[in-house]
C-alpha cells in the first residue's frame, strides 16, 4: 500500500466508536487530520466528541493498532482540541448510520447551536417529527433522551453539539 | 504574560469542575428518580472530563500531571469557589447549587473562548457546548419545580437562601484579576457576575422564587485562596483513597 493520506484515511474507516459500531470514526469527525513525513512519519490527529468521554482512550488505542496491523508501525496519535469536534462534522454517511441504527442524527445547524430543536427530533424509526425531549442526558454523554407521540416510543438521538 | 496568572485562572476552573464533578458522581445510584440519576452521573463525567482538559493545560505549563494534581493536593491548595464544595444536601439543594454554578460557568466559557491566551480559547471553544445541555438541564428544573408544589417551592427557597452567599463567592477576585483583564485572557469575574445575575434573573422571575436582596449578603470568600469549609478535605480524602493505595498503578 502506498502511504497516501488517502489510504490511511480508508483504513480508518475500520476504526468503529465502541459504543456505536456503525459509525466509523472518520464519519464521526474525530480524525482531525493525517500527515506523513517525507520519512514516512505518519501522524494522525484527533479530537474528543466530548471532553469527558470515556471511549477516546480506547478509540485513540484502536487507531494505534490499526495502524500497526496494516504495518504501519512508525506513528504518532495526537489527542487534542486544536480543530474541536461539533456535531456537524458527522459525515452524511455517518447520519444514515445512525438512523439505522436507531440513534437520531444531530439536527445540522448554522453557526450556533439553538437547543430548542431539542424539542422536535425527527424520530428514527417513524420519521415524525411529533416527539418530546424527555432529558438531554442518556446512556453515554453524547445521547439525549426522546419520546415519539406518533409511534409511542422512547428512542435516543446523537446531541448536536 | 505572567505564567502565573494563567496558571492561577486554569487552577481554580480545574478545581471548581473536579469538586463539583465529584459532588455530582455521589448522586450515582440515589437519584430522586431515575432520569435525575443519569443526569447527575452524566454532568459527574463531564464536568471530571472538563478538569482534566484545564489540568492537562497546566501539565503543558510544567505542573504535574493530572492525576498527581488531583490526587496528591491538600485542601489549601485547591482553588475551588466553596460553593462546590458543600455537601450534595437534599436534591432540592444539589439542583440549586447546579443552576447557581452552571449559569455561571457557561458566561467564563464564553468569555474564555475570545480569550487572547489560545490554549484556553479553544478548550473553552468545546466545553461551551457541552455545558449548555447543563444550563438547560438545571433551568428547566428550576422552572418547572419552583413554579409547582408548595413544598417544592418552599424547599427552593430555603436551598436558594443557603447557597446564595456562597454563589457570590464564586466571582471573588483573584490577585492577577487586571493582569488578566488588560492582557485580554480573561474578562474578569465582576463581567462575569453581572452577566450570570442578568441571566439567572430572567430564570427566576418566571417562578414562584424569589432572589435574596444581595446587597445584604456576605460572599462566602477565600476559595480562590486555599480557604475551605470542613467539607473540602473529607471530600479529597474519599476521591484519592484508592489512587493512594498505589500511586502508581496502571488503569
Amino acid at each position: 500500500m502506498e502511504l497516501t493520506k488517502e489510504n490511511i484515511l480508508t483504513l480508518l474507516e475500520e476504526v468503529k466508536d465502541p459504543e456505536i459500531p456503525v459509525l466509523s470514526l472518520v464519519d464521526l469527525g474525530v480524525i482531525t487530520g493525517v500527515e506523513i513525513s517525507d520519512e514516512g512519519h505518519v501522524t494522525v490527529n484527533m479530537t474528543p466528541t466530548f471532553a469527558g468521554c470515556p471511549a477516546m482512550d480506547y478509540m485513540k488505542k484502536d487507531v494505534e493498532r490499526t495502524l500497526d496491523k496494516h504495518g504501519i508501525t512508525d506513528h504518532t496519535v495526537i489527542m487534542s482540541f486544536d480543530k474541536p469536534w461539533d456535531s456537524n462534522k458527522i459525515s452524511e454517511k455517518g447520519r444514515q448510520h445512525l438512523k439505522e441504527f436507531g440513534l437520531a442524527p444531530p439536527p445540522k445547524y448554522d453557526l450556533i447551536l439553538d437547543l430548542d430543536i431539542l424539542e422536535h427530533v425527527k424520530c428514527p424509526y417513524c420519521d415524525s417529527e411529533n416527539t418530546d425531549m424527555r432529558t438531554p442526558f442518556g446512556p453515554t454523554l453524547c445521547r439525549s433522551m426522546h419520546y415519539c407521540n406518533d409511534c409511542r416510543q422512547m428512542f435516543e438521538q446523537f446531541k448536536p453539539l | 504574560m505572567n505564567e502565573l496568572a494563567i496558571k492561577d485562572l486554569l487552577y481554580k476552573l480545574a478545581d471548581d469542575q473536579l469538586i463539583l464533578g465529584h459532588r455530582n458522581s455521589e448522586w450515582t445510584g440515589f437519584g430522586p428518580i431515575l432520569e435525575e440519576d443519569i443526569a447527575f452521573s452524566s454532568m459527574a463525567q463531564d464536568k471530571i472530563g472538563h478538569s482534566l482538559a484545564f489540568y492537562t493545560l497546566l501539565q503543558d505549563l510544567g505542573e504535574a500531571d493530572p492525576d498527581t494534581v488531583a490526587f496528591t493536593r491538600n485542601a489549601n491548595q485547591f482553588h475551588n469557589s466553596q460553593l462546590v464544595e458543600l455537601p450534595n444536601g437534599e436534591y432540592d439543594f444539589s439542583l440549586i447549587r447546579h443552576f447557581l454554578y452552571d449559569n455561571a460557568e457557561i458566561i467564563r466559557f464564553e468569555m474564555l473562548s475570545q480569550s487572547s491566551y489560545e490554549p484556553i480559547a479553544k478548550v473553552a471553544t468545546k466545553l461551551k457546548g457541552e455545558v449548555k445541555y447543563h444550563v438547560l438541564h438545571a433551568n428547566t428544573w428550576i422552572k418547572n419545580l419552583g413554579s409547582s408544589t408548595e413544598e417544592a417551592i418552599l424547599r427552593l427557597q430555603a436551598s436558594l437562601n443557603e447557597a446564595i452567599p456562597y454563589a457570590l463567592g464564586m466571582f471573588e477576585s483573584s490577585k492577577y484579576e487586571q493582569e488578566l483583564i488588560e492582557a485580554g485572557v480573561y474578562a474578569g469575574e465582576e463581567a462575569v457576575k453581572a452577566e450570570w445575575l442578568k441571566r439567572i434573573q430572567a430564570v427566576i422571575e418566571k417562578t414562584d422564587l424569589k432572589l435574596p436582596d444581595l446587597n445584604s449578603i456576605e460572599p462566602k470568600l477565600g476559595g480562590r485562596y486555599g480557604e475551605h469549609t470542613e467539607h473540602l478535605q473529607p471530600l479529597l480524602d474519599e476521591m484519592a483513597e484508592v489512587f493512594k493505595i498505589d500511586p502508581t498503578a496502571e488503569w
